[in-house]
C-alpha cells in the first residue's frame, strides 16, 4: 500500500514538474534558448499572484486571469527587447543574459516584497482531499495534475493544427529559409516566449498555494525542470509530462525507501536515462 | 594610448608615491588625536535568511547613536566604527567578506549571528587570522562541533553566546508533559547543519526523548526544499505520532503542513525549530498558523535590559514596531546584545592595541545583557557560554498572531504569558 501511495503522490509531484518544465521546453525547442532564469520567472508569476489576489481581494486562481496576460505580455517584451540581441550560431551570449536576467530578478524582488516567505491564500482547496480506499489525493494536486496535461495537450495541438504552431515549427527548422517566406523571426520567438512565460505564470501561481516561496527558491526549482525536458526527450511536449512523472516517481519511491534519498533518486534516474538514452526517452529533434 | 607609454619621470614618480604610501599611512594612525576602533560585522541581509537580519539597521543605527561620542578606555576615548557586510547566506562569501574585514579593512573586533552558515565560517577566518570575534544566534553544538572543537581544547579567538540542543529539548519536552498528549512523536530533519545536529543520535533529540520515554519516529534526512513530504506523513501516520517535532526552514514546513491536511493526517502538537520563528511565516499560513510551537530564545515578556541603552525588551521590540512597523521578531535581541557584549569589551580591555588583551576582556566578560547573562567563565565548553531559552505558542489574537511564552520550567525568571492548546 505504502508503495502505491508513493507511485501515486510521486504522479501529482510530477504534474507540478511537467508544468515547471513546460515553458522551458517550449523555448528550447523552438529558439534553442536555455533560459536560466526560469525558475525565478516562476517565483516572479508567484509574487504576482499575490500582488494581484491582495490587491483587488481575489482567489488566486481567479487571479490567474490577469497574471497569465501580464507575464504573456512581459515574455514578449523580454524577447523582443533583450533575448532577441543575443540569439545566433553561439549559444553562450543568451546563457549568459539570462542567467544576469535570473540575478536581477532575484534581487529586485528581495528589494520590494523583502524576504518574508509568503504564501497565496487558496482555502479549503488547500486542505481538501478525495479518500480512494486507504489513498487520500488532495484536490490541489489532482487540480495541478490535470491542469499540467490540459496545458500540454493545448500546447500540443497549438504545434501540430495551427498556423501559429507552424511559425513556430518552420522558424525551429530553418530561421533563414521561414524568414524568406514571410515569417517575421523575432515576432514568432517574441510569440513563444509569451507562450512560454504564460505557461510560466500558471506554474508559479500553483507553487505559491503549494507551498510557501520567497525571492530566492527560484535556481532550487529550476533544476527539476531542466531534467524532465531531458529524461522526455529535447522538443517533445509530451516527453516533458513523461519526464516530469518519471522524476516525480522516482523521487517518491526514493523517499518511500529513505528520505535522503529522495532528490537523490532522482538525479540517479535521470542520469541513468541520460547514459541509456542520451537524446531522452522520446526526442523529437536531432 | 598615452598610458600605455609611461615617460620614465611619470614611473618614477608613480612608483616613489606607492612605496611611500604604506608608511605615510601608518603613520596617520599614531597621531590621530582620536583613536579608532573599528568593528566587523557580518551578517546575512540578503538571501533565504534575511529574516534573521530584517532587524539589522534598527540595531545598528541605536547602537550607533550610542557610539557616537566614542567609548572610554583606561581613560583614553575611542571612536567606534562599525563596518557591517552582508554575507548573502551563503557561507562561501561570509568567508570571503570576513576575511575582507580583517585583511583590507584591519578590524579589530569581528561580530557575526545568524545561523551556522554565518557564524562558522566568520569565526573560522578569525580563529585563523588571530581576530577576536564575538558571535551568536546559532546553538552551540553546530558552532562548535561544527568547527571541529575540541571540548578540551577549545579555540582562543573566538567566542560565542545562546543556548544550545539540550535547553531545546527541555523546553520542548516540558512544554509537551503539560499537554498529557499520547507520547508517540515524529521527526522532521533536513540533510543540513541544524538538522543534521538535531537528528543526530547522540547529541541530537532521539537520546533524551527516548529517556523521558518519548518514541521517536525518523523517517531520515530530506533534502532541504523538497517538494513532497507524503512518505514522511505515511510514516508518522502509521506510527500514530501525536507530536511532530524537527528543524526545518519554511517552504518545508509549508508544503509539510499542506500535505498534512490534504492526507488527514493531524497531530496534537507541531513544535519545529527556525520555521516558525518568524511572525511574517505564521501569518503566511493563514488559519492552519494558529497553535503551532517552537523554541522562544527572547520576547518583549523577557526581564532583561540592555546594559547600552537601559531600554527594557519591551521597549526595544516596540520601538521595532514604532520604527518600521513591522511585528517584533527574536534576532532583535541578540543583535543589540552582540554590541552590548562588544561596547563592554571595549570599556574594559587592558590594551584595545593588542588583540590578545580584547581576547582576554572577552573572555572575562560578566554583564547583564537584553537576551540574559552573557558570562564565558560559565558554558558547558570553553568559548561558549548559553542564555536562557522557553518555549512558547502561536495564538491568534484578533487579527494577528501573538507567541505565547507557555512553558519555562528551567528559566522560572521568564514569566508564562498563556497555556499551551492542543491542535
Amino acid at each position: 500500500m505504502d508503495w502505491i501511495n508513493a507511485i501515486v503522490q510521486g504522479t501529482l509531484l510530477g504534474g507540478l514538474y511537467a508544468l515547471f518544465a513546460a515553458g522551458l521546453s517550449l523555448i528550447f525547442g523552438v529558439m534553442r534558448l536555455v533560459n536560466i532564469a526560469h525558475g525565478d520567472l516562476i517565483v516572479l508569476a508567484a509574487y504576482l499572484g499575490l500582488s494581484v489576489s491582495t490587491v483587488l481581494g481575489i482567489h488566486p486562481l481567479v487571479a490567474l486571469a490577469l497574471v497569465v496576460p501580464i507575464m504573456a505580455a512581459l515574455g514578449y517584451g523580454l524577447q523582443r527587447g533583450i533575448l532577441n540581441r543575443t540569439l545566433g550560431d553561439d549559444l553562450l551570449p543568451p546563457l549568459l543574459v539570462t542567467f544576469g536576467l535570473s540575478v536581477i530578478l532575484q534581487n529586485g524582488l528581495l528589494e520590494i516584497y523583502s524576504a518574508d516567505p509568503q504564501k497565496l491564500q487558496a482555502g479549503a482547496i488547500e486542505t481538501a482531499s478525495l479518500q480512494l480506499g486507504s489513498l487520500a489525493l488532495g484536490y490541489l494536486p489532482l487540480l495541478m495534475f490535470a491542469c499540467s496535461v490540459a496545458i500540454i495537450a493545448g500546447l500540443q495541438w497549438m504545434f501540430y493544427r495551427t498556423a501559429l504552431g507552424r511559425a513556430f515549427r518552420a522558424t525551429s527548422d530553418r530561421q533563414d529559409v521561414a524568414q524568406l517566406m514571410g515569417l517575421n523571426r523575432a515576432h514568432v520567438f517574441g510569440l513563444a516566449m509569451a507562450l512560454a512565460l504564460a505557461v510560466t505564470a500558471v506554474a508559479g501561481v500553483f507553487l505559491g498555494i503549494r507551498t510557501s516561496f520567497d525571492p530566492s527558491i527560484g535556481g532550487g526549482r529550476l533544476i527539476f525542470g531542466f531534467e524532465a525536458v531531458i529524461i522526455g526527450g529535447l522538443g517533445n511536449i509530451w516527453g516533458t509530462l513523461a519526464g516530469g512523472v518519471v522524476l516525480g516517481i522516482s523521487q517518491s519511491i526514493g523517499a518511500e525507501i529513505n528520505p535522503g534519498w529522495q532528490v537523490l533518486a532522482g538525479h540517479v534516474v535521470f542520469l541513468a536515462i541520460i547514459a541509456l538514452r542520451p537524446r531522452g526517452l522520446f526526442p523529437r529533434m536531432d | 594610448m598615452k598610458y600605455l607609454n609611461p615617460s620614465r619621470r611619470h614611473f618614477m614618480t608613480g612608483t616613489a608615491a606607492m612605496l611611500a604610501a604604506p608608511a605615510i599611512l601608518r603613520a596617520t594612525r599614531a597621531y590621530a588625536q582620536t583613536p579608532v576602533l573599528r568593528v566587523g560585522h557580518v551578517s546575512p541581509r540578503t538571501g533565504p535568511l534575511a529574516g534573521f537580519a530584517e532587524a539589522d539597521d534598527y540595531v545598528l543605527q541605536a547602537i550607533s547613536e550610542r557610539f557616537a561620542g566614542g567609548i572610554q578606555n583606561n581613560g583614553k576615548t575611542w571612536a567606534v566604527e562599525i563596518i557591517s557586510k552582508d554575507s548573502q547566506s551563503n557561507p562561501n562569501r561570509a568567508a570571503e567578506v570576513a576575511a575582507d574585514l580583517i585583511l583590507r579593512d584591519e578590524v579589530d573586533i569581528i561580530v557575526a549571528a545568524s545561523t551556522p552558515d554565518t557564524v562558522n565560517p566568520v569565526s573560522d577566518q578569525a580563529e585563523i587570522n588571530e581576530v577576536p570575534c564575538v558571535t551568536t544566534d546559532c546553538p552551540w553544538q553546530p558552532y562548535f562541533f561544527g568547527r571541529g572543537g575540541n571540548p578540551a581544547q577549545g579555540f582562543t579567538n573566538t567566542y560565542h553566546f545562546f543556548w544550545g540542543l539540550e535547553d531545546v529539548i527541555g523546553a520542548f519536552l516540558d512544554m509537551w508533559g503539560q499537554t498529557g498528549v499520547a507520547k508517540i512523536a515524529g521527526g522532521l530533519f533536513p540533510n543540513d547543519a541544524d538538522g543534521n545536529a538535531w537528528g543526530d543520535a547522540e547529541n541530537g533529540l532521539p537520546k533524551p526523548l527516548a529517556a523521558a520515554g518519548y518514541s521517536l519516529t525518523d523517517p531520515g534526512r530530506y533534502q532541504p526544499l523538497s517538494d513532497d513530504f507524503s512518505n514522511q506523513i505515511a510514516a508518522f501516520k502509521a506510527a500514530g505520532c501525536e507530536i511532530v517535532t524537527g528543524n526545518m526552514i519554511p517552504p518545508d514546513f509549508a508544503t509539510f503542513w499542506a500535505q498534512a491536511a490534504q492526507q488527514g493526517f493531524t497531530p496534537k502538537i507541531v513544535t519545529i525549530g527556525k520555521a516558525l520563528l518568524f511572525p511574517s511565516v505564521i501569518e503566511s499560513l493563514g488559519e492552519r498558523g494558529n497553535g503551532l510551537s517552537s523554541e522562544v530564545w527572547w520576547s518583549p515578556n523577557h526581564p532583561f535590559a540592555s546594559s547600552l541603552t537601559g531600554a527594557s525588551s519591551r521597549e526595544l521590540a516596540e520601538g521595532y514596531t514604532a520604527a518600521t512597523g513591522r511585528p517584533w521578531t527574536q534576532p532583535i535581541g541578540f543583535k543589540h546584545a552582540l554590541f552590548e557584549v562588544v561596547a563592554d569589551v571595549i570599556a574594559r580591555a587592558q590594551d584595545l592595541e593588542d588583540s590578545g588583551a580584547i581576547v582576554e576582556a572577552i573572555a572575562a566578560t560578566s554583564l547583564a545583557t537584553i537576551v540574559g547573562p552573557v558570562d564565558w567563565s560559565v558554558g558547558p565548553v570553553k568559548n561558549v557560554t548559553k542564555t536562557p531559552l522557553v518555549a512558547g505558542q502561536w495564538q491568534r489574537e484578533g487579527d494577528k498572531f501573538d507567541l505565547k511564552i507557555v512553558a519555562n520550567t528551567a528559566q522560572p525568571s521568564i514569566p508564562l504569558t498563556g497555556t499551551m492548546q492542543l491542535l
